[in-house]
C-alpha cells in the first residue's frame, strides 16, 4: 500500500529552523494582538459613541473585518496599497491584515464587555470627582478585561493560527514560511508540515493553558 | 481614476469562482454538520473516558492552522495513493475542521437543556430516545442556530485558503485578473464585496434569530 518512505531525520534536523520560526510566528501574533486591542477597544467606543461619522467608520471596519475573509484582508494590505504607492512588505502586510481582522472581532467582544459593566459605575466614579477618561481606566477597563479575558485567549490563538497565511504573501522567515521553504529544498511534504503543525499545536496549547492560569490569579475574588 | 480595464467577462470568471467558493462551502459544511452531531452527541452523552478523548482529537483541528491541514492531507492523500481531486480533499479538511467546531456547538446546546427538564420528560414515561428526540433536540437546536450559521461564514471565509492547493475560487480568480490587468486594489475590492454580499445578509439574520430567541427565554 505505502510505497513512500517516511525521511524523519532530515525532518528533525530543521527542529532549530523551524524553532527561530515559530519566535517569529509568535511575536506577529502578540503585535497584532496588541494593535488589535487597542484599535478594538476605541472601535468599541465609537460604535457606542453619539457622533454618526464615527459610528459609520466603526461600523464599516468592524463588518468589513468580519465579513470577508483574512486572506483577503492580508492580499488588499499587500498588493491593495501597493497600488496607491504604498509598498510594504509582506510582514508588515500580514501584520497589518491580521491587527485589522483582530480589532473587528475584538470590537465587537469589547462592545459586550462595556454592555457587561453597569453604568452606574462609571456614573459613581464621575461623581467621586473622576475625569471621564480616568472613570473609564480606571473603573471600567479593568471590570471590562475581567468579563472579555477568555474571548481574548481565543483571539490570541486565532492570530497565531492566522500567521500561517503570510507565507501566501511570501513571508519566509515564520514558521509556515521557513517550513515551506525547506518543502521546497526536500520535498519532504508531509514530514514537515507534520511537524509544523505540531509546532502550532503546543503554542496554542501553551497560549491557552497559562491564560487559564493568569485567568485564575488574576480574576479571583 | 475611475475607470477600469476590467470587463464584464472578468467578473464573470470571478463570479464563477464564486460559485466554486460556495460549493466549497456547502459541502464542506454538510460535512461537518453530519460528523459535528454525531461528535457532539457522543460528548455530551457518553461516559467521561469516550468523551474526554474525543474532545482532545477534535481540539486538534482547531489548534493547527487551516492552511496546514490542508497542506498534510493534500501530500498524505498521495502518500497513500488515493487519487482525490483538489475539490474533494479541500471538502474533506475543511468538513473535518467545521465538524470540530460544530461537535462544540452541538455539546454546549445539548448541555444547555436543564437536566430537570430530560428528568420531567422521563418521569413522563418517555424513553431515553424519546427524551433525546422531542424535548433536547428542540430545546437545543435554538441555543444552536446561530452559532451554526457563524460557523458557516466562517466556513465560507476560510476557503479562501483552497487556493493554495490549486483551486481556483473566489479570490483566486480575482487575483488571476489582477495579474492581468494590473488593478489589485479595484479587482480585490469587488472581490470583498463579493464576499461581503454573501455573508452580511446571513450574518444579520443570526444575530436577528439570536435576539429573537434569548426574548423568549
Amino acid at each position: 500500500m505505502f510505497s513512500y518512505t517516511f525521511h524523519w531525520r532530515a525532518a528533525f534536523q530543521a527542529l532549530p529552523q523551524m524553532l527561530a520560526g515559530a519566535v517569529v510566528t509568535l511575536e506577529i501574533a502578540v503585535l497584532s494582538m496588541i494593535i488589535g486591542i487597542v484599535c478594538g477597544i476605541f472601535l468599541a467606543l465609537a460604535s457606542g459613541s453619539h457622533s454618526k461619522i464615527l459610528r459609520g467608520a466603526a461600523a464599516v471596519w468592524i463588518e468589513t473585518a468580519r465579513n470577508t475573509p483574512a486572506l483577503l484582508q492580508i492580499y488588499m494590505a499587500y498588493f491593495g496599497l501597493g497600488s496607491l504607492g504604498i509598498h510594504i512588505n509582506s510582514f508588515a502586510a500580514l501584520l497589518a491584515g491580521i491587527a485589522f481582522n483582530n480589532a473587528g472581532y475584538l470590537a465587537e467582544t469589547f462592545r459586550g464587555g462595556l454592555r457587561g459593566v453597569p453604568e452606574t459605575q462609571a456614573r459613581a466614579a464621575r461623581s467621586l470627582g473622576m475625569t471621564a477618561p480616568q472613570a473609564f481606566r480606571i473603573i471600567v477597563l479593568p471590570q471590562m478585561m475581567r468579563i472579555v479575558f477568555y474571548p481574548l485567549t481565543n483571539q490570541m490563538v486565532w492570530a497565531v493560527l492566522m500567521t500561517s497565511l503570510g507565507v501566501i504573501v511570501g513571508l519566509d522567515n515564520d514558521l509556515t514560511g521557513v517550513t515551506q521553504n525547506l518543502n521546497v529544498l526536500t520535498f519532504r511534504t508531509f514530514e514537515f508540515f507534520t511537524i509544523a503543525a505540531g509546532f502550532y499545536y503546543v503554542i496554542a496549547k501553551i497560549i491557552t493553558l497559562s491564560a487559564r492560569a493568569l485567568g485564575w490569579r488574576l480574576f479571583r475574588y | 481614476m475611475f475607470s477600469t480595464s476590467m470587463s464584464w467577462h472578468d467578473l464573470g470568471f470571478v463570479l464563477q469562482g464564486a460559485g466554486v467558493t460556495l460549493a466549497v462551502t456547502f459541502w464542506a459544511i454538510l460535512l461537518g454538520t453530519v460528523l459535528g452531531m454525531l461528535f457532539g452527541l457522543i460528548r455530551a452523552v457518553s461516559p467521561w473516558w469516550i468523551a474526554a478523548p474525543l474532545g482532545v482529537v477534535l481540539d486538534v483541528p482547531r489548534s493547527v492552522p487551516l492552511l496546514i491541514q490542508l497542506v498534510i492531507i493534500n501530500s498524505f492523500k498521495s502518500i497513500i495513493g488515493v487519487n482525490a481531486s483538489p475539490f474533494v480533499v479541500s471538502c474533506v479538511v475543511l468538513g473535518i475542521y467545521a465538524s470540530a467546531y460544530c461537535s462544540e456547538i452541538v455539546r454546549g446546546g445539548i448541555l444547555a437543556v436543564p437536566t430537570t427538564t430530560r428528568r420531567a420528560a422521563r418521569s413522563l414515561g418517555m424513553t431515553y430516545w424519546q427524551d433525546l428526540k422531542e424535548i433536547v433536540f428542540p430545546m437545543a437546536l435554538r441555543v444552536m442556530l446561530p452559532s451554526w450559521i457563524g460557523l458557516t461564514l466562517g466556513v465560507m471565509k476560510d476557503t479562501a485558503l483552497v487556493l493554495w492547493i490549486g483551486i481556483i475560487e473566489l479570490l483566486r480568480a480575482s487575483q488571476i485578473i489582477v495579474t492581468r490587468i494590473q488593478e489589485p486594489l479595484f479587482v480585490l475590492t469587488v472581490a470583498g464585496l463579493i464576499y461581503f454580499a454573501m455573508s452580511f445578509p446571513i450574518a444579520r439574520l443570526g444575530a436577528w434569530l439570536e435576539k429573537r430567541w434569548q426574548e423568549n427565554d
